[in-house]
């Protein structure tokens, strides 16, 4: 299935992909457009995509999932466009038998997003400026989640 | 005759997020020689696309969709994509 949307999560259309009787943990990860008081202002977060490297590695980062915690039900997805602060640009659901494994693999499936989705943000300010997030060059760099 | 051992390979190059602001365009086609690599095909773009050469030495690369090397060897009708510091979530 697509895991990019362009129009807002549903958390509970992802609650649904994973519910079963057998799961009695089930952990929900919600990555929300941040102003912080170092934020500057932040009214939106505009994402990007190379869509289809970004579906399939999100194929591959699920796959592996369920490969490591075969129990996990797993479902995610991550917003493109424009974002206002507040709203989710990134959700996970992992229900699993036991809340460890759910929360082990819903933590693991955010770190790799993170870390291997070819998706990009720009924050969108009230003054008027723009600037494109970089996370290896900016320690200090926000953003959601 | 493996066809990436001669002749000229036409490569579809892709640029993203503020890469695409600093080539001036999201996409390109280039005529490379073969065998040629990844960073062939970037050297070229640079050349080709002067916005182009305000990417960083060794920017993040991926060859057919997946991440690459930017050794990596290219055949004719590859998609290569230059990609900046990756910001999801």
């Amino acid at each position: 299935m697509a895991h990019l949307s362009t129009v807002p999560l549903s958390l509970s259309a992802l609650l649904s992909e994973v519910a079963a009787p057998q799961c009695g943990g089930t952990c929900v990860f919600l990555g929300t457009v941040r102003d912080g008081p170092e934020d500057g202002g932040v009214t939106a977060i505009e994402y990007s995509a190379y869509d289809a490297m970004a579906e399939a590695e999100f194929d591959r980062i699920l796959a592996e999932t369920r490969g490591r915690w075969p129990d996990a039900r797993v479902a995610a997805a991550h917003r493109l466009g424009l974002v206002p602060a507040e709203e989710a640009s990134v959700a996970i659901a992992v229900a699993a038998p036991h809340r460890a494994e759910a929360f082990a693999a819903c933590r693991y499936v955010i770190e790799e997003i993170k870390r291997r989705l070819p998706i990009w943000k720009k924050e969108l300010r009230a003054d008027g400026t723009a600037t494109w997030v970089d996370p290896s060059g900016h320690p200090s760099m926000v953003g959601p989640a | 005759m493996d066809a990436s051992l001669g002749g000229t390979g036409t490569v579809r190059v892709r640029f993203f997020a503020r890469y695409a602001e600093l080539a001036g365009r999201v996409e390109g086609i280039l005529a490379v020689p073969l065998p040629a690599t990844v960073g062939d095909v970037l050297a070229r773009a640079r050349r080709e696309w002067p916005g182009a050469a305000a990417l960083p030495a060794e920017p993040l690369a991926a060859l057919n969709r997946r991440q690459s090397a930017l050794d990596s060897p290219v055949s004719d009708g590859d998609e290569v994509a230059l990609l900046p510091p990756f910001a999801g979530g």
